[in-house]
Parts: structure tokens; sequence; C-alpha cells
């Protein structure tokens, strides 16, 4: 069974009993209640928390994302925190230098948000849709095989082998994503096929 | 890693050879720590430089950067010659009793078959004398002259303390040292661990690095126990993945091979896939390959994928070389034969050798397309940034394209880290902008190539049209329907195979495991050691019971470990011949004269007799290799062989240069240069503040190292008129590079003989993109030329020289 009761959950569940118990033994009246509704709640108590992994090192320091909204109830949500999951065996609860400061990768200026492209001699990235985009890479790459798949050797041995287009894969993307990755690039025939393991 | 980072708290002895764990994977590195602070353990590390990993060590000792084997083979010579073996280990769980054929031999640091023209060697010698019942000939005595151990001896009898001196300039008495505590571990009650990464693989003779720690740990009978292992720390959070899945050249999932274009039909290509087992009753679990084989072409091509269609063997593209990696790919690029290269998540040009020609290379494409959550290098190496990327960028005429994606923060799905625990996370914010899934951008253009094949025809179309693609969305499969591919389900009822009455998983359910999988068609499964991740319980890598039954450090409910939730791969061979711990204060599974049982899943068949059938049961042998047979293209023992470029002839050889069995381009060889004119080693390094080329687009990381600089010692510095602080030109045959100097005591010159060795040290993590002050990288300067068997580029040691230059002097 997969136990999934977020720490904010357990610290809002944990805090409540602490506080109707304790108020109660002491003999708080109204206008201490008052007093203890107004003060301000709890900055995360507002987020989302979300199990992630630190993206850098395998390591694999496990990870809580706080953010506005919620994505999983379909929500448009970013991220306002990051620290470590004081729950991982791991790490737990620490980071390093690089992971105590994720925020500001997944928030960094750099970030691609459209994408663009350079003609050949120009000195700009101009934006272009997706649909144009897509359009352009599919027939490139059809246009290609096309020309260039060697479909036998010289023996006559059926090779289906496309070597004038090559894939270089990632290193950071999940397991699901390197196998439908996987699926697309054999099938086309390419084998110049690698990721960051070989360097 | 054969074991896992919470294990490491087990150990005895840590030694970091080949990496630098507490800058490099800080937070691993805690269970250094914890093993130093709770169990006394000791930490050794050998480096060319004084790392913050060394700062906190016990005993630290330099080495020449490119000299570990002999480093390795003197120690495996000293525990042999001082009787630190663990006999027992060595004798049943080794091949050290396999008797070898005579005409296998080694002289002038080249071993028997080798071809100077071919640059290759005749590797039939490399192997054991096979007996008339088909089995391989053994002597456990090892009292035979040609069994392994004898043969071993004799190959490093040659590293004495004296030599490891003279080639690795470490001095003797240091040397003896490590050698001392090391030998410390081969007793049953201690253990050590080998914690490596890129400074052992980014070498021309990388592998054999790593071999030789593995032969000495092997020997000290540190191989599948707790504490013990050797662990090689990825450096990214889903390299092992990515290579699990098969994403090279030459892969299919799960380590299978794409086939050569000499195994020209199914039959022929399983030939050589028989895995019969060399010794009497042996598991040698790849036996099963076909099983997993098919299951694959079936999870690629479902009904297409039939017995009488080979399984659609010819939809698998053949090979006609060992791979096309990346140096392959960006030297046919750089003669114009490439058209159309993607990036996905990699950037090239700061991470390959030789970036003058990785630039030239670019421009040569007709189409380059990057898909990236950041702005990378690589999508704009046309860009003219000075003298940071001084290109001419009218006269390129490669067409760009530059599509965003979404980072970790914004997808599901498992990565698999280090020790194998495949670990799910959860998406926890939209995509920034436009940016999209790389599952939406991979279908995106597998939909228009299958659509076009579909309308105009083209060649053989047939694997693109009949890939299986029965997702909800077809635009955009989820992770979920991914996962539950890896791990593979049942495409009839399956049935045991000992009782065809019994049925295990019915017809459209997930396997439970790689047991289940067939070669009948009846199961598919697109990377079988995944399978047992996403079952009939749900999917297991988001499991996270964090408890630890008597604190092993094994963690069993937390996620999924590949294979089969184990996370000691080798644990059989934690116990002895009676199936008794060697160490009881360290168990781990014991035969309790029924089965395998105790704290982690069984290596092992669980009732597999502990006299009967040996540990290591992915090979034939049902032992260990110390001799490698004809597996690896330099050799069955490491030798020791300099690096393509350096100061030192090869001792044994001084006409060797390199490996004399790695793949030179021509147009490379005449870029590597003599010590006559650089004559300064150069290494490259990382840094704890920084990730890559990630870490510059952060502006906290930018900060924490704001600029590039060059590390030397006061030593070099005096003598070259050098600055702290000050400016220096850096440059090899194939480049030029301007960095601050930062002049430090963790770096000394080397004593190698009669010759003093400089090393300067450059960190990796500039370029002219990103939050980050603009700088070089040190694949400026490196050569184009890779490890023999994986063709990882040599970038740990290579030739430069140095002087100072003009620029703002800083402290």
């Amino acid at each position: 069974m997969n136990i999934d009761l977020s720490r904010r959950g357990f610290l809002k569940l944990a805090g409540a009993g602490v506080a109707a118990t304790s108020l109660g033994a002491m003999g708080f009246g109204a206008a201490e209640a008052a007093e203890q509704a107004h003060v301000r709640a709890f900055k995360l108590a507002s987020t989302t928390e979300t199990r992630n992994t630190c993206t850098y090192c395998s390591v694999a320091c496990g990870i809580l994302i706080y953010s506005k909204g919620d994505v999983a109830a379909g929500e448009e949500a970013h991220v306002v925190h990051i620290e470590g999951d004081a729950d991982h065996p791991t790490n737990r609860g620490t980071l390093c230098p690089k992971g105590a400061a994720l925020k500001d990768t997944v928030l960094s200026a750099t970030r691609l948000t459209q994408p663009r492209i350079r003609r050949p001699g120009s000195d700009t990235l101009e934006d272009i849709s997706w649909e144009e985009a897509l359009d352009k890479i599919a027939r490139a790459l059809k246009d290609d095989r096309d020309a260039n798949l060697i479909e036998t050797n010289d023996a006559g041995v059926p090779v289906n082998r496309w070597t004038s287009t090559g894939f270089l894969a990632a290193s950071a993307t999940t397991n699901e994503t390197a196998w439908l990755t996987y699926k697309v690039v054999r099938s086309m025939g390419i084998v110049g096929f690698d990721n960051q393991a070989r360097v | 890693m054969t074991n896992s980072w919470t294990d490491i708290k087990n150990t005895d002895l840590v030694v970091v050879m080949g990496g630098n764990a507490a800058e490099a994977h800080p937070c691993g590195f805690k269970w250094v720590t914890e093993a130093k602070a709770h169990r006394g353990a000791k930490l050794i590390v050998v480096d060319p430089r004084f790392t913050r990993t060394a700062s906190v060590s016990d005993y630290y000792a330099p080495i020449r950067p490119g000299s570990d084997i002999a480093f390795l083979m003197g120690l495996i010579n000293w525990m042999i010659l001082n009787d630190k073996v663990q006999w027992e280990y060595v004798k049943n769980f080794t091949n050290a009793a396999f008797i070898v054929k005579d005409e296998f031999g080694w002289s002038d640091g080249l071993f028997s078959g080798y071809d100077p023209e071919k640059r290759d060697y005749d590797k039939s010698s490399w192997d054991y004398v096979i007996g008339e019942d088909g089995f391989a000939q053994i002597d456990m005595t090892l009292e035979h002259p040609r069994c392994v151990w004898n043969l071993l001896k004799e190959h490093v009898s040659r590293y004495t303390p004296e030599l490891v001196e003279q080639v690795c300039g470490t001095p003797k008495d240091k040397f003896l040292k490590v050698a001392e505590m090391i030998g410390e571990c081969s007793a049953v009650d201690k253990t050590m661990t080998s914690m490596y990464a890129l400074g052992w693989t980014q070498h021309s003779k990388g592998a054999q690095n790593i071999r030789g720690m593995a032969m000495l740990q092997l020997v000290l009978g540190n191989i599948g126990v707790r504490g013990g292992g050797m662990n090689a720390l990825r450096g990214h959070s889903n390299i092992q993945g990515l290579t699990d899945v098969g994403l090279m050249s030459n892969l299919l999932p799960g380590y299978m091979n794409i086939p050569t274009e000499k195994e020209k039909d199914w039959t022929t290509y399983m030939s050589s896939r028989s895995f019969k087992p060399l010794r009497p009753g042996q598991t040698s679990y790849w036996q099963n390959y076909p099983k997993f084989m098919v299951s694959f072409m079936k999870a690629m091509w479902g009904d297409a994928a039939r017995a009488d269609n080979d399984w659609a063997f010819h939809y698998l593209p053949k090979l006609d070389v060992p791979t096309y990696d990346i140096l392959r790919m960006f030297d046919l690029m750089n003669e114009g034969k490439i058209t159309n290269y993607f990036c996905q998540g990699f950037n090239p040009l700061l991470s390959f050798p030789n970036r003058g020609k990785v630039t030239s290379a670019l421009s040569k494409l007709k189409l380059l397309v990057v898909m990236d959550p950041l702005e990378t290098e690589t999508a704009h190496f046309w860009e003219n940034h000075g003298e940071y990327n001084d290109v001419d960028t009218a006269s390129i005429q490669t067409e760009v394209i530059e599509l965003p994606t979404t980072s970790f923060a914004e997808d599901d799905g498992s990565l698999v880290n280090s020790g194998r625990w495949m670990q799910w996370h959860w998406a926890a914010a939209t995509p920034p902008g436009q940016a999209k899934r790389d599952t939406w951008i991979m279908s995106q253009i597998f939909l228009r190539m299958k659509k076009m094949y579909q309308d105009e025809g083209g060649p053989f179309p047939d694997p693109i049209l009949n890939l299986t693609w029965n997702y909800k969305d077809e635009n955009e499969p989820s992770a979920e329907e991914l996962a539950k591919e890896l791990n593979g389900r049942a495409l009839a009822d399956v049935f045991d195979l000992k009782d065809a009455t019994k049925l295990l998983t019915a017809q459209g359910k997930q396997l439970l495991n790689f047991s289940q999988l067939r070669d009948d068609g009846s199961t598919m499964s697109a990377c079988w050691i995944y399978s047992g991740s996403w079952n009939e319980e749900g999917n297991n890598m988001a499991r996270r019971d964090n408890s630890d039954p008597d604190d092993t450090g094994a963690f069993l409910n937390w996620s999924f470990a590949w294979p089969l939730n184990r996370r000691i791969l080798y644990n059989r061979a934690s116990a002895d011949m009676q199936g008794k711990a060697w160490d009881p204060s360290r168990k781990l599974i014991e035969w309790n004269g029924e089965k395998w049982a105790g704290y982690d899943v069984p290596d092992i068949a669980p009732t597999a007799k502990p006299d009967e059938v040996g540990p290591f049961i992915m090979n034939p042998e049902g032992s260990s290799r110390l001799f490698s047979r004809g597996m690896m293209r330099d050799g069955p023992f490491p030798t020791h062989m300099e690096p393509f470029e350096s100061p030192l002839a090869n001792v044994f050889n001084p006409e060797m240069r390199g490996n004399p069995v790695a793949r030179v381009f021509a147009k490379d060889a005449d870029q590597f240069a003599t010590s006559d004119e650089f004559p300064f080693v150069a290494t490259s390094y990382r840094l704890t503040e920084h990730f890559h080329y990630w870490t510059k687009h952060n502006r906290i990381n930018a900060a924490l190292q704001p600029e590039f600089f060059v590390e030397i010692s006061e030593e070099l510095a005096a003598e070259k008129g050098i600055t702290k602080g000050g400016t220096v030109r850096v440059w090899s045959k194939r480049g030029s590079i301007t960095a601050k100097a930062l002049v430090s005591k963790r770096l000394r010159p080397l004593q190698c003989g009669d010759k003093l060795v400089h090393v300067i040290g450059i960190p990796l993590h500039w370029g002219f993109m990103g939050a980050a002050r603009k700088g070089f990288g040190p694949n400026s300067l490196t050569p184009f030329v890779g490890d023999a068997n994986v063709e990882t580029p040599e970038f740990k040691a290579f030739l430069v020289n140095i002087e100072p230059a003009t620029g703002e002097v800083v402290s």
C-alpha cells in the first residue's frame, strides 16, 4: 500500500489536535480563540505539495515541491518553494548547494517558452509555431530517410539502417520518455543514437 | 552501483579513486560520513588533486592522471605477495581455478594476437581450455601453471611499489600505506567499498581502470556483501535509466544488443547467444535471452512480430560498425555525411571533445533540432560571442529549430538512481509558455512521419507503420501507460512452465516480473530488467515505506530496485559455501537448509544449493572473472597504457602510444601532441556549486561560482611567473582558452622517475549562455579519442601549455 499522507496534511492534523486539547485544558476563552484565528497561516499551508526527485546527479535526493495551484486537479500551478524530503532514506531532507537552489533553475530567465527557428545564415532566432516547426522537422526526416535509408547491404542482407540522421538523447528525462523516444527513433532505423552515458 | 547509497554506512573502508563524491555527489557522500562517524570506517582518496573528498579523508595519496591501472595492479600484486586474499571466495566465486589456453601471453605491454595494422587483437587465445565434456577445465588447488590465478600473479608481478612510484608519481611510502589499509579488508569481517565516477571512465582505457578495481574487490572478497561492491556514481539523474532502456547505438533495452549485419537472421543472431553453462549446474541466466528478446519485439511491433517472420527481426537496424557512437557521428558530421541531428536535453558543443571540430561539424548539418528546457550553447552554436564563441555566423548554413521542453518539475515518471532504485515522481507545475513534454514532441514527429509514409509511401515503411501505438491519447501517451509497457503484460494467458494447468497471469494483466516472460509471443515487455516495477500490485516505483528492519540500509519497500527489487547485486556471495554469512554481523541472505532468505531479494534461485550453484548467475562460469576472456577489446587483464597525450613513454613499450586498440580517426591523430611542445598534463573536473552546464542558468549557483578558472600548483605558478588571480592562457594542439589562475596547494607536481609532472585542473561549468559570466570549458582543448571498448572521450588526461596573459587580477 502506498501511504500518501502529505507532510503538510500531517502538520495540519497534528496541529489541530494539539490546539484543541491544550486550549481546552488551559481554559482559554473566546478572546484567546479569536486572537489565534487571525495569526497568519503557515505560508506553505496554502500550497500544493508534490513529491519529486532532484534533477541533477544520481544520488536522486527526494524533494518536495510547493506550488500555487494544483496540476493534478487540472489547475494552473507554479513553483514557489522546493526543499528536501525528510522522509527520503537517502538524503533525509538534506540537499547540496545545487539542489537547494533548484527553484531558480525551474524559474530561470533562460527557460525556453516558445519554439524558435534560426534560418541558414541568419543571426537571430525567430518565433515559429509548433505546427510549423513539427511539420518542418518531419518533412526533413522523411526526405532524408527516403534518400538515405540503406535497405540491404552489398551481400543482399536486409539491414534497414539509417546513418545520415542522428539522435542524441537526454540524461534527465524519465524512463517513460526514454522508452517512447526509443520506439520512435529505432522504428525509423536510426543507428546514430546515444545518450550522455557515453560521455 | 552493485550496492546502494544507504548501504555505504555498512563499510569499513571507503576508497574514492576516479571520483570526488564529496563535491559531485554531496548528499550520497553523507553515507561515507555516517560510516566514519558510527562504524569507525576509514576513507582513502587517491586523486591528482587534494579534493574536498580528500580533505575529509584519513589518508590521501596523489596520482598522475591516466596511470590508475598501474596503481591498481600494484595493489593486487601487494595483496598476493602479502597473503591478503580472501582465499575461499577467490577459489569458489572467481575464475581463479580456470585453465587458460597455452597460446595466451603478454609481452612488451601487449597481449598475444596483436595486429598493429588493424589496431586490434585476435582474441582467440584469450580463453579457457575446454574439456571433452564441453566444460571449462579447472584446478581447484590453483597449482596448475596455466590457471587464471597463476597467470594473474605473473601479470601483476611487474607492478612493484617502485614501478608504481615511477609511473604514477605516488611516493612509495604512500602507496604502501594505502596497500596496507586496503589489505585489512581481505578479512571476512572487514569490507571495503569503491566509489568512482568519470575520473575513471573518461580515459582511452576507462573500462580497464574499473576492471582493475573490480578484480581487487574480488581478491578481497568484497563483492556481494553489505558495505562492499563496485559503486559507479552516475553523473546525471537518469543516465542509468536511459542506458537501461538502451538509448545507445548498439543496445536494445535491458542490455541486449542491436544485431550486426553479420547476423543475417533470427537464428544466426540467437546462435551466438546460447549462453551454455561453462561449468556443470550453473545458472547462466542469459539463457533466457530469447524470452526477453521476443517480449521486446512484441512491445515494439505487437501483432506484426510473429514466429513466422522471425519476430520482425528485419525491422531492427543492423550495424556495419561496432557503434555509431557520438565520436563517430560527429566525425561523420564533420565529413558532411549527416543531414539532420537531434539534441534532446544534451549540449554537445560543451560536452564533446575538441570543440573546434564540434563547431565545424554542426556547421555542416542541414538541420539541427534542439529539445531542451534551457537555452543551450549547442542551439546557439552559430551565434558570435566574441572570444567565447568566435564563429562567422553568416557562413553557417545550418537551420536550427529550438523546441521548449518541460523540466522535472512539470513531468511525471520514474528515474533510476545510481543504486538502481526506480523512483516515481509527480508533476508540480504547469509548463512555462508553450513548453511541451518530450513525449508529446516525439509523438508529433512520429505521427507526422507515419502519415507521410501512409500518404506518400517510401522505402521500408513497415517498422514505422506497424509500431505499436495503443495509447488513450495518441498525441501524448501518459507516463503510466509507458511504464506499464516497460514492465510488460500477458498477451495470452501465461501458465507455469512446470505445470501447464497453473495459470500465472491472465491475458491482458500486468506480468508479475521477468520470470513470466515467454519466447512464444504470449508476453510483451519493453525492458525485461524493469519487469516487476508495475505489476498487478500497482506502481511499485511509487512505494514510500521507509522502514528498514534491523537498520541494514536495504529499504526494500521504498521504490523498486531492478532487478526484482534486489538491493545488492551478487548477494549470494555474502555467504560461504555452506550458505552462512562470511560476517555474521553483516548478514544479508543465508541458506536455511531449504532456501535462501534474509534482508534482500536473493540473487540466486531461492532453492539453489550453496555448494552447487555459483553466485555470479549471469556468467556461464557461475563465477566472476579475474580473467575476462575475449570480452574486452584491450585485454583479459588490465595492462598499463599511457594516455594518448602523455609526458611519459609507456614503461613497458616506449613505442606504444595510448591504448593500442582504441579507434583513432586519421585527422584526429594529426592533432595529438607530444610533451616537447605541450609539457603539462591537464584534467577536467566538477565543482560542488555547479551541475555541468545547467546551473549557470541559475542565479544562485552563478553567484556562488561566478567565473571560469584553472587550477595550478604554486610550483608551476612560480616557474611560469603566474600570479594568484591573474589571467592565463592555456592551449593545446586543438584550441586555446583564457581563465583566471587559481594557484593552490591542492595540486602538487609529481615526480615520475626522472620527470617532474605538473598537472593543471580545468573545471567544466562555463559557456556563453545563462546567468554566469561567459567562460570556456575544457572541451576547447581535449583530444577527440575515446575508450577502446565504449568510446568515452579521454577528458581526464591530455597535454597543454600555459602562460600568463593580460587581464584583470582578482584574488
